[in-house]
């Protein structure tokens, strides 16, 4: 190691803080931060999945005692059995736990946090400070989410997308400060995501080590980018509409009350904010997914600006189709049909990701590795989602399926599936995050049955929605004509059942990892971006010094160079002659 | 799965030492760290504004389509908003950001007597701005119009009152620049501290008159 090197390594290191507070609980790091956004999305995975097999049980055997839960006390069940008012809780919650609390923290603020920085080539973000405080503000979102459990009346009832008047005013739902402090939660959690987003795009445009130029960044760090750009510009508007359904709640206003009001602003506003927000989740889910396949195709990423150009394209569409969940509205059709078109238009972009992601694959010496199955999971998942959607963007079509189990399906397919991408970038840089392997094997077994349940449970749905089974439904046996459907109710349980099932050998492996898991050399994978030439797990500050990037980062396979991979920062040619 | 990475490992001595050497054969020259156009600050500072425009552009957005979705607007049987006393304001907090203005030059000029000066001018049009604001909200709900009477007085309420919030947040930037800059804080080497402040003054500022001409005058 040459003199500066070490000098350097000596300059940073003593930057590090020693004590348990700071360096666990309080820290600036950005690794530290990422993993414990990780694992605040982890523990919330659980609540929401729990609350899942709650419905599930509901809907495959209404109004029976549900085993174990005899314990919870009135009104929220009666012995067991689930009331409706609790059945419109289950679903509420679970949806705001998995998208605010699970797919946003793991993607956007664990990895985000964890990759941003190091894959860039920097020591760590822009402002370290704002990022501690952006982790703890969204805890603090959390704790508001959970606590709102156990007030009088329960948590949120309203749907997801807590639509008004129903949320409007307490004696619809019968929740009220359930609903005001899902209301404050998200409010603060926009907060949390505030800070975030300023810090990456900072980041991001700032601290890219030299060489680093745009179209050498991953493309994990380009859907980053540009999800923090939505983040930052959607979720003000969020705020802003739930700013106005408070004063309605509280201050007994008439924003969205039908009294002077206008519910119908309340859909225009959460779905402005909503349809960037699905792309929010996607996106990073995408980024990782080129990442890992490109990584074990031993190949470069087939059509890397296309894929960094068609999440730009994404990002501007994504502002101007949110009308295409409210075809049933009473909107102008007129509205609706250009609706529609922006809608097929968008499917362009995500198509094109869709062709590069098989063509990366196609001839590649592919490497069947953990997070290379659970990459392909999530573009299957994301084939037969994207393809459902296209049914549902036209407007004819979605008349009938309009808030039938189709639409459940889909979206399944698409934001629970990318609980594949998470898994296959916990996978893929567990080594870097925690410096040991997790335990492949274990990893295949929990990928077979996650995949296999994952579409026994999802799949049937799209049947049930096309034979008019309403979502949000408490007791489908209440109709004649669902009553066919049963059996197939129960089928999907039983599967969404072996689908959680199937996660244990996932916690398993992923506790034993972390203590006693195989030492993670600094590149197991053979990997080219920057993080796999810091040591694994990296120190603070990342690097001894700071990178020189030559290149892009899917240079596999290279003719002319020895092994398969080449590393971004690896020079070549007389320098690296010289220097051997 | 963990295969060593052998050729790494046998050239990583070599690679440090050539982290500054320029890449031969390799491609162009990589363009050197350069400092960066945008300070990280300012870039932070400009997102964060983006956000607040967003965060405004929805209100506005909600405020444009119920009052275009109102039979009559203003609602019969409620106070006048005043227009007047209300333009008097909008002069007053746009002199403040032409002294924002000025204090931010001569922070560059590094005078820190006309700094501190400006930053005190600037502060007192904001408050008076911010009073005068407050007299007026004090007359309306004595006319009666509140927060629950119609929408009319909501997104009145809402609006302004929001903005009247983020005037105040600056207002108390300002006053702390204000003190710092007294204390000759900013005299030496940077003159970013008051840059940042100004930046977010003249958004405030220039905020307004939207809202003035969007709740008050159409
Ligand atoms: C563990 C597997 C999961 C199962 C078995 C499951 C099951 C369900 C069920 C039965 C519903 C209620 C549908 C209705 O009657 O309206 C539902 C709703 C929903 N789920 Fe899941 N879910 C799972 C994972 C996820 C994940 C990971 C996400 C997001 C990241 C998610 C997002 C949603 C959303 C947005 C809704 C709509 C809620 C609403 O209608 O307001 N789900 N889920
Ligand atoms: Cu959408």
């Amino acid at each position: 190691m040459s003199e500066a090197a070490a000098s350097a390594h000596a300059d940073h290191g003593h930057h590090e803080p020693a004590g348990f507070w700071s360096h666990y609980v309080f820290s600036t790091d950005h690794k530290m931060i990422g993993r414990q956004f990780l694992f605040l999305g982890l523990f919330m995975l659980i609540i929401g999945g729990t609350l899942a097999m709650l419905i599930r049980w509901q809907l495959a055997w209404p109004e029976t005692e549900v085993p174990g839960m005899g314990w919870v006390p009135e009104p929220t069940m009666y012995e067991g059995i689930i009331p409706p008012n609790t059945y419109n809780m289950l679903f509420t919650m679970h949806a705001t736990i998995m998208i605010f609390f699970v797919v946003m923290p793991v993607m956007v603020g664990g990895f985000g946090n964890f990759l941003i920085p190091i894959m860039i080539g920097a020591k760590d973000m822009a402002f370290p400070l704002l990022n501690m405080l952006s982790f703890w503000v969204g805890a603090v979102a959390g704790v508001i989410m959970v606590a709102s459990f156990f007030v009088v009346g329960g948590a949120a009832a309203g749907g997801w997308t807590s639509y008004t008047p129903l949320t409007g005013d307490a004696v619809f739902t019968g929740v009220n400060w359930g609903i005001n402090l899902w209301v404050l939660s998200l409010f603060v959690l926009a907060f949390s995501s505030l800070m975030g987003s300023i810090n990456y795009i900072t980041t991001v445009i700032n601290m890219r080590a030299p060489g680093m130029t745009y179209f050498r960044m991953p493309l994990s760090i380009w859907s980053l980018f540009i999800t923090a750009i939505l983040l930052l510009l959607a979720l003000p508007v969020l705020t802003a509409a739930l700013g106005m359904l408070f004063f309605d709640r509280v201050f007994a206003t008439n924003f969205f009350l039908p009294a002077g009001g206008m519910p119908l602003l309340w859909q225009h506003l959460f779905w402005f904010f909503g349809h960037p927000e699905v792309y929010i989740l996607v996106l990073p889910a995408m980024g990782v997914t080129s990442d890992i396949l490109s990584v074990f195709s031993r190949k470069p990423i087939f059509g890397y600006r296309a894929m960094a150009y068609s999440m730009i394209a994404i990002a501007f569409l994504s502002w101007i189709v949110w009308g295409h969940h409210m075809f049933l509205s009473g909107m102008n059709p007129l509205l609706g049909t250009a609706f529609m078109l922006t809608t097929m238009v968008i499917a362009v972009p995500s198509a094109i990701k869709t062709f590069n992601w098989l063509g990366t694959l196609w001839g590649g010496s592919i490497r069947f590795t953990v997070p290379l199955l659970f990459a392909i999971g999530f573009v299957s998942n994301f084939v037969i989602g994207g393809l459902s959607g296209i049914f549902m963007a036209s407007t004819p079509v979605d008349i009938f399926i309009h808030d039938t189990y189709f639409i459940v399906a889909h979206f399944h397919y698409v934001v629970a599936g990318i609980i594949f991408a998470m898994f296959a970038a916990i996978y893929f840089w567990f080594p870097k995050m925690f410096g040991r392997m997790m335990n492949s094997t274990w990893g295949i077994v929990h990928f077979i049955g996650t995949y296999i349940f994952f579409n026994l449970t999802f799949f049937p749905m799209h049947f049930l929605g096309v034979g008019g089974h309403m979502r949000r439904i408490y007791n489908p046996m209440q109709y004649e004509y669902l009553e066919q459907f049963g059996d197939m109710n129960v089928f999907i349980t039983i599967s969404a059942f072996l689908l959680a099932i199937s996660q244990i050998p996932f916690i398993v492996n992923f506790v034993w990892s972390l203590f006693a898991g195989e030492k993670a050399s600094e590149n197991p994978w053979e990997a080219n971006t920057l993080e796999w030439s810091a040591p694994s797990p990296p120190p603070h500050g990342n690097f001894a010094t700071t990178p020189q990037v030559y290149r892009g980062p899917y240079e596999y396979s290279v003719p002319g160079v020895e092994e398969d991979w080449l590393p971004q920062d690896r020079p070549l040619g007389a320098a690296a002659a010289t220097g051997h | 799965m963990a295969r060593e990475a052998t050729a790494r490992s046998s050239s990583g001595d070599g690679v440090e030492t050539l982290a500054h050497a320029s890449a031969f054969g390799g491609g162009p020259p990589p363009p050197s760290q350069a400092e960066p156009v945008i300070s990280n600050a300012r870039l932070g500072l400009m997102m964060f504004i983006g956000a607040e425009v967003m965060f405004f552009a929805g209100l506005i957005g909600a405020f444009l389509v119920l009052r275009l979705s109102s039979e009559v607007w203003p609602p019969p049987a409620q106070p006048r908003l005043p227009v007047w006393i209300t333009g008097f304001n909008t002069v007053v907090l746009l002199c403040s950001g032409l002294a924002m203005h000025r204090a931010s030059l001569a922070a560059r000029l590094r005078d820190r007597l006309r700094l501190s000066g400006w930053l005190l001018a600037t502060a007192v049009l904001g408050a008076l701005f911010l009073c005068i604001q407050g007299y007026e909200w004090v007359r309306l709900i004595g006319f009666g119009l509140t927060m629950r009477s119609g929408l009319y007085g909501s997104t009145f309420y809402a609006l302004i009152g929001l903005h009247g919030l983020h005037v105040l947040g600056a207002l108390v930037w300002v006053g702390v620049v204000w003190f710092l800059a007294r204390q000759g804080s900013y005299a030496s080497d940077q003159a970013a501290g008051v840059e940042l402040c100004a930046m977010y003054w003249m958004f405030v500022v220039a905020l307004w008159p939207v809202l003035y001409g969007l709740v008050y005058l159409y």
